[in-house]
């Protein structure tokens, strides 16, 4: 008897259909993972997690230049504009005014339109506060910005959100930084279910099975950035992460089994040996 | 008249918040070059209305203009 020696490979067709394309604020992307470029160690391991997570998208803050440190590069230094779409943020903003006009700082740089909008309304918890969320959305769709709102999980808010023009909803998870992972799975359905733009789990996924449980739930993308810059190894966690997003979002589109409460055999109960 | 050999007077700026003395009359990429600031890698907000890039080198400055010299940097 000779050893096989076939090799054992994916199907082609299935390989072709593993990634698929989804669309955002009138854009194609691949990879349906988007990740901060904030907590990381040094910009040199920011850019090897970006790699590594195969993301489209990344987001930025707007900050003042610090005018007496000739040292301090900007983020632009190390992302290329032509490979990524640079996303800027509004993170640190309290109120829909202060929002909108890091908004616009963020926009005059000449990248793009699109805005990660973020208008918080709690220092402890990053909540968002969700009067001058949808205020500020409805002022910056106004103004041709693609805006992208990092919200609660509150279906009504999301409703508001898509009815100002955002271009996709982003419920948080937990909230940010905390990674707890998806604490209110049927709050995400809820979205999902009353929404017609794309929605984006943004904050509180910790490892690779909360950004698959969210992916399962069927939601278009995930944001996220402390889960991989505070990993202890940031790049294989970036792996992690691209995977447990791919697989999840092939689980959703797969569609899970029935749960039942009693075992079901997976071999055949007749023809058993000495029946 | 100016006359560019002669130290012009120095007048007060607020920049990012922090009172500057400037030459009255520097352009906005002047200040920037000054501080060793890349002008293609920053917005300006001056007086409160976002500066297009391709003005910096002619928006002069005087007393009592404040400025916003921001750019991107790590976050979520």
């Amino acid at each position: 008897m000779t050893e096989a020696t076939t090799t054992r490979s994916m199907p082609a067709d299935v390989v072709a259909d593993l990634p698929t394309e989804w669309q955002l604020g009138g854009r194609k992307f691949r990879s349906r993972l988007i990740i901060g470029s904030g907590k990381y160690d040094s910009p040199e391991t920011m850019v090897r997690c970006l790699e590594a997570s195969g993301a489209d998208v990344i987001t930025v803050a707007v900050r003042r230049v610090k005018l007496d440190a000739s040292d301090e590069t900007s983020l632009l230094h190390y992302l290329d504009p032509d490979k990524v779409l640079i996303l800027p943020n509004t993170a640190g903003c309290y109120s829909a005014d202060e929002a909108v006009r890091v908004a616009r700082l963020g926009r005059a740089a000449g990248l793009s339109d699109f805005i990660k909008l973020e208008v918080i309304g709690d220092e402890r918890t990053l909540y968002p506060d969700v009067e001058g969320l949808v205020a500020a959305t409805r002022t910056l769709v106004e103004e041709g910005f693609t805006v992208l709102p990092y919200t609660n999980d509150d279906v009504v808010i999301a409703r508001r959100l898509e009815e100002a023009g955002a271009a996709a909803v982003m419920p948080l998870a937990s909230p940010i930084g905390s990674g707890l992972g998806v604490t209110n799975p049927l709050n995400i359905q809820f979205i999902l279910d009353a929404v017609s733009v794309p929605v984006i789990v943004d904050a509180g996924v910790g490892t690779a099975s909360d950004a698959a449980v969210a992916m399962e739930l069927g939601v278009d993308g995930i944001l996220m950035n402390t889960a991989i810059a505070k990993a202890d190894d940031p790049v294989l966690m970036a792996t992690a992460m691209r995977h447990a997003v791919e697989a999840g979002r092939l689980a959703f589109e797969a569609g899970r089994m029935v749960r039942r409460r009693w075992a079901s055999a997976s071999s055949p109960t007749e023809g058993r040996v000495g029946d | 008249m100016s006359n560019p050999t002669v130290a012009k007077e120095k007048v007060e700026i607020v920049v990012n918040g922090e009172t500057r003395l400037v030459a009255d009359g520097a352009t906005v990429e002047m200040f920037l070059i000054d501080h060793k600031i890349d002008p293609d890698t920053v917005v300006v907000e001056a007086n409160g209305v976002i500066l297009r890039r391709d003005l910096f080198g002619t928006t002069t400055l005087s007393a009592g203009d404040t400025l916003e010299v921001v750019h991107f940097v790590g976050g979520g």
